[in-house]
């Protein structure tokens, strides 16, 4: 078992709340105006096309960029606040290593010792099923084993939030499906899901809320269910439709 | 000119070389002493300054990828162009500096072992920290979002990077140390070419060619090209290894 105390001891860090957020590179304002409020539990689903700025709002949550206007507040503050978190990449980034020397990297980072290291390397490849890859170089694997590699190792750190930027985008539909119930397990290990998605598919069966981005902007949001039966906004349901919101 | 005229021209040369030649040879296999106490000071001059260099330029050129400062292209533009510097330069800047009236002639290093290095640390570290940078810049690219998601500070990111880039680094150093050992014009200075002390391959060479001993000289010779080859050859072999762990 995973020894607790990695990132869950002490209190929450959520909600998590953006206020009036928004972001301009190069004179253009990519994101604006996003109010929202993140609470522990469901799986929150950041749906919208190509261009939406969906990977953008998932980075000024993660604090990998800064927002130009706005705040985002955590609750609490200080070293912890990174120490709770992981990201998973679209593309995953695999260090020159082998899959558990990977893992072992940012167990390391977290202060563990080297025996602490080992249990939860191996723990976290047996829950993933990639024991029988510990040892390969992590950047010979195939795309679908690096995206799950990407995602134990996000794990191992017991993160509170994860963030999920279209961790599937480039995977065939067997290691999507691999991917997506990884995705559901660490959600059922009591771990916030962050993703976002261009996949309708994807977002009817990981989502409990919604988050709906078009042009950078926050169109719609609430429960999947709601959303999928009957979109509020003229948008969303254009795209619902198929009808790409450009 | 007539053909006998070239025949009897180039008889006395052939024989000149084809004797030279094997004196050479006899000289390396039977491990002359004076010849190998030269190989000798090439090889600890050399090395010591690319070890030297390497402790420098690996950080110096991995942190101008890394940090954002004011001068920052400069000091790029700086570092591509000391790549260039003659080695005759730097001997001289290396022997004002060190001679008796110079800033550091109080430490009496003019023409000794430590001045060689000294010049040839000069000459090796822009091209270790210029090629470290290119490589530390393109994998921190790649990398630094996942490094900054898992809370990896700027001395573990070098670190990290310069790890990860060990075998690219690796050519970089042997590009520095085959250009401390075939570089001649900065250890003449500096070194005096003084005989068993400061006397090293390149110079030898050029003093042996002048005053027409041409066995030694073409024993040297030979040495100094199958150091080269085998340079190359770890080269090469560093970048298969690269291949296999990409």
């Amino acid at each position: 078992m995973i020894a607790a105390g990695n990132g869950r001891d002490g209190a929450s860090i959520l909600p998590l709340r953006l206020e009036g957020v928004g972001y301009a590179a190069g004179g253009q304002m990519r994101i604006s105006d996003i109010d929202i409020e993140l609470a522990a539990g469901p799986r929150t689903i950041i749906l919208g096309p190509n261009g939406a700025g969906k990977s953008l709002l998932l980075r000024l949550c993660h604090g990998l960029i800064q927002p130009t206007a706005g705040r985002v507040q955590w609750r609490g503050s200080g070293a912890a606040l990174r120490r709770r978190q992981a990201m998973v990449f679209q593309r995953p980034i695999m260090l020159r290593r082998s899959a558990a020397g990977n893992i072992g990297f940012a167990l390391k980072l977290r202060g563990l010792g080297r025996s602490e290291r080992r249990e939860q390397i191996a723990e976290v490849l047996r829950r993933t099923g990639l024991s029988a890859l510990a040892h390969r170089p992590a950047r010979v694997l195939s795309g679908g084993e690096q995206q799950r590699l990407a995602l134990a190792r996000a794990w191992a750190l017991e993160p509170e939030v994860l963030f999920l930027d279209e961790p599937t985008a480039s995977l065939d539909p067997a290691a999507t499906r691999a991917v997506e119930e990884l995705v559901q397990s660490i959600h059922r290990s009591g771990t916030k899901i962050v993703m976002t998605t261009h996949d309708l598919g994807q977002a009817r069966r990981l989502a409990d809320e919604i988050l709906f981005l078009n042009h950078g902007h926050l169109v719609e949001t609430g429960p999947a269910a709601p959303f999928f039966a009957g979109p509020a906004t003229p948008e969303a349901a254009a795209f619902l439709k198929g009808e790409l919101t450009w | 000119m007539s053909a006998a005229a070239t025949g009897s021209g180039a008889q006395p040369f052939m024989q000149t070389i084809q004797d030279a030649f094997a004196s050479a040879l006899h000289l390396m296999i039977s491990l002359n002493a004076g010849l190998i106490e030269i190989v000798l000071l090439s090889l600890r001059v050399s090395l010591t300054a690319v070890l030297c260099a390497a402790l420098i330029g690996l950080p110096l050129g991995a942190a101008l990828a890394l940090f954002q400062f004011p001068g920052r292209r400069f000091a790029a533009i700086l570092l591509s162009s000391l790549m260039g510097m003659p080695p005759v330069v730097v001997g001289l800047i290396v022997y004002l500096l060190l001679s008796r009236s110079g800033p550091l002639g109080v430490f009496g290093l003019l023409f000794s072992p430590t001045a060689m290095i000294l010049a040839q640390i000069v000459i090796v570290t822009p091209i270790i920290a210029a090629l470290t940078r290119q490589l530390v810049e393109d994998l921190w690219s790649e990398y630094r979002e996942q490094l900054q998601s898992l809370g990896c500070g700027p001395r573990r990111a070098i670190a990290t990077l310069l790890w990860d880039g060990r075998f690219s680094l690796m050519t970089a150093l042997l590009a520095g140390f085959g250009r401390a050992s075939a570089e001649v014009g900065a250890v003449m200075i500096v070194g005096g070419n003084i005989d068993h002390v400061t006397r090293m391959m390149t110079t030898a060479i050029a003093l042996e060619t002048s005053k027409g001993d041409l066995a030694l000289a073409l024993g040297l010779g030979i040495i100094l090209i199958v150091l080269s080859l085998g340079v190359n050859g770890a080269a090469f072999v560093i970048r298969d290894l690269t291949g296999r762990h990409p």
